[in-house]
């Protein structure tokens, strides 16, 4: 039975704000064949089993399971989807790994939401329709309500969630699959419209269409097809309450226990000094200081601080969302946080071109589904 | 067992009191509206059922036509790229009698739901749609059939540019 679980291939389409010339299956076609050619795997003989992560009311199709496969090289095999993030599916290609039944699997995420025209209404349908959804708000009011009680629970102050727009933004500068790049001043960031106060218009990462696809592999198999092998060290994941009652507003509790999970797996005992750069979920500016306060990067309150002294940007101590984040690069739905995964893979392999990273060896990533959840993945990649 | 009860304990609830609200609950109607873009192949097969044609596209690592076109060939994983246009003829492969409409209403004239293989592409490669002036008695497996289409003026690049498929006579066998 296979102990270690490596990602040898990746693949990526789309990471625009549209994409009229490809159906989603076009989307994921060739994202599956960058992933296939990366690997120097084929489909249709090699891969042995399949994970897509899809919602069906983002597709706009029920059971979507039934529409993955063809595009993937997966007619007539295993093939399966699963709700969450797309690195609930990392995790889920992890586990087929391990089982020993499978050594090479194919992981897949998606975003086609420039064909979602009601996309604030599908999210409301997120929240409880007796208690909350007749309160007829925009969901990104929960966005707000959090962010407000992270802010008065660690005294971090705007500007310092303006700060990880400026570096996100501006990282993306040095990234092509980013949508938007920019060179933003803190007070322009901070002048912007609220949107759900005191949550601003910029601190809220804007939706692209992309697919990302990634072919996991037993130790045997990738020390037989890469000499660049990105292992998984540790994955874990976790939920909290889904009650907009009664949760805790201002930690991320489900991101620090996921992060204990994939951390005991992966032997980390001091992330800070153990991991090298980190990719988190940036949905919203001030959920990059959260998660990295939940990931134990830094104590509560302090991320904000390290954040403004530049500890986080790609020549600090601890860059984090190199790529531009979900702010820079643009928030793929469910394939968010494989996009995020990705950049860590072409860190680990040195192929991140002019914003590679000198000397790393060990990457964190970190995935949060949204609102209004409480549901996120942490995992832990090492080259 | 329960017919031996003759009181059930409890308050039995009537149609009447769902309709005047003495039961509680909430109604909400589900806003989902998408405009999924159509792509390469689907868009070119589209595109080419206004001009009253139906493509399909070639595989030759697989050596076989499908309908519709697709940019991927599922059987070998290779490309697609090369559009054939096929006959709007075809044989049925299976067919369905449907005497309950779509939004469950019972109607007296049943639709007929058809997989309709197409000339031209290989054996196994039809579209799915619907059969019309015909008797359902009369509906046979392996029945040839012909594409009635909506006049050129009133195509928009939709599958219901076919209005439905009806049978082929003798006489206008190719």
């Amino acid at each position: 039975m296979s102990e270690r679980v490596a990602i040898v291939g990746v693949g990526w389409a789309g990471f625009r704000p549209s994409t009229p010339h490809q159906s989603y299956k076009e989307l994921m076609y060739e994202a599956a064949v960058r992933a296939y050619a990366d690997a120097g795997v084929d489909p249709r003989s090699d891969i042995e089993t399949f994970v897509t992560v899809a919602e069906d009311f983002h597709e706009g199709t029920s059971i979507f399971d039934e529409y993955t496969p063809d595009q993937l090289g997966g007619a007539l095999k295993p093939v399966h989807t699963i709700g969450g993030d797309g690195l609930h599916g990392l995790a889920t290609g992890y586990m087929l790994v391990r089982t020993g039944q499978f050594s090479l699997v194919t992981v897949e995420a998606h975003s086609k939401a420039s064909n979602i025209l009601t996309l604030p209404y599908i999210t409301a349908y997120a929240q409880d329709p007796v208690l909350n959804r007749p309160l007829r708000l925009n969901p990104e009011y929960i966005a707000g309500l959090e962010m407000h009680r992270y802010l008065y629970e660690t005294d971090t102050p705007p500007e310092q969630c303006a700060a990880v727009v400026v570096k996100n933004k501006r990282n993306a500068l040095l990234n092509p699959l980013a949508s938007f790049a920019a060179d933003l001043t803190l007070d322009e960031v901070l002048s912007g419209p609220p949107v759900a106060w005191p949550l601003g218009r910029h601190e809220i990462a804007p939706l692209v269409d992309g697919a990302v696809v990634m072919v996991l592999a037993s130790e045997e198999r990738a020390r037989l097809l890469t000499n660049k092998p990105v292992w998984i060290r540790g994955i874990g994941w976790c939920n909290g309450s889904a009650s907009l009652e009664s949760r805790d507003w201002a930690d991320a509790l489900h991101i620090r226990e996921a992060a204990r999970i994939a951390y005991r797996q992966a032997g980390i005992r001091d992330p800070f000094q153990e991991i090298d750069f980190a990719e988190v979920d940036d949905t919203y500016a001030f959920k990059e200081l959260q998660h990295l306060e939940a990931l134990g990067i830094c104590l509560p309150g302090e991320a904000g601080l390290l954040t403004e002294q530049g500890a986080t940007e790609p020549d600090g101590e601890f860059p984090v969302n190199v790529s531009g984040g979900s702010l820079g690069v643009g928030h793929l739905l469910d394939g968010t946080g494989l996009a995020r995964a990705l950049e860590v893979v072409l860190q680990l392999r040195g192929e991140a071109g002019p914003r590679q990273l000198e000397d790393v060896e060990v990457g964190l990533v970190q995935s949060w589904r949204g609102v209004p959840t409480t549901s996120g993945v942490v995992a832990v990649l090492s080259n | 067992m329960s017919k031996q009860i003759k009181d059930f304990r409890g308050t039995p609830l009537r149609e009447s009191d769902f309709q005047e609200g003495k039961v509680l609950y909430v109604h909400d109607a589900l806003r989902g509206e998408y405009a999924w873009d159509t792509g390469i192949a689907i868009g070119h097969y589209l595109a080419s059922l206004k001009k009253g044609v139906i493509l399909g596209a070639r595989c030759d690592h697989c050596r076989k036509i499908v309908v519709p076109p697709r940019t991927v060939c599922e059987w070998c994983f290779r490309p697609l790229t090369e559009y054939v246009p096929l006959q709007d003829t075809g044989t049925v492969n299976t067919f369905s009698i449907c005497y309950v409409t779509w939004d469950v209403k019972r109607v007296e004239k049943p639709e007929i739901p058809a997989v309709i293989e197409i000339d031209g592409a290989s054996p196994g490669h039809g579209i799915l749609h619907k059969l019309g002036e015909v008797n359902p008695e009369d509906v046979t497996i392996g029945m040839r059939v012909q594409a009635v289409w909506k006049p050129a003026e009133e195509r928009e690049g939709a599958i219901t540019d076919i209005l439905y498929w009806r049978p082929l006579k003798e006489v206008e066998k190719r």
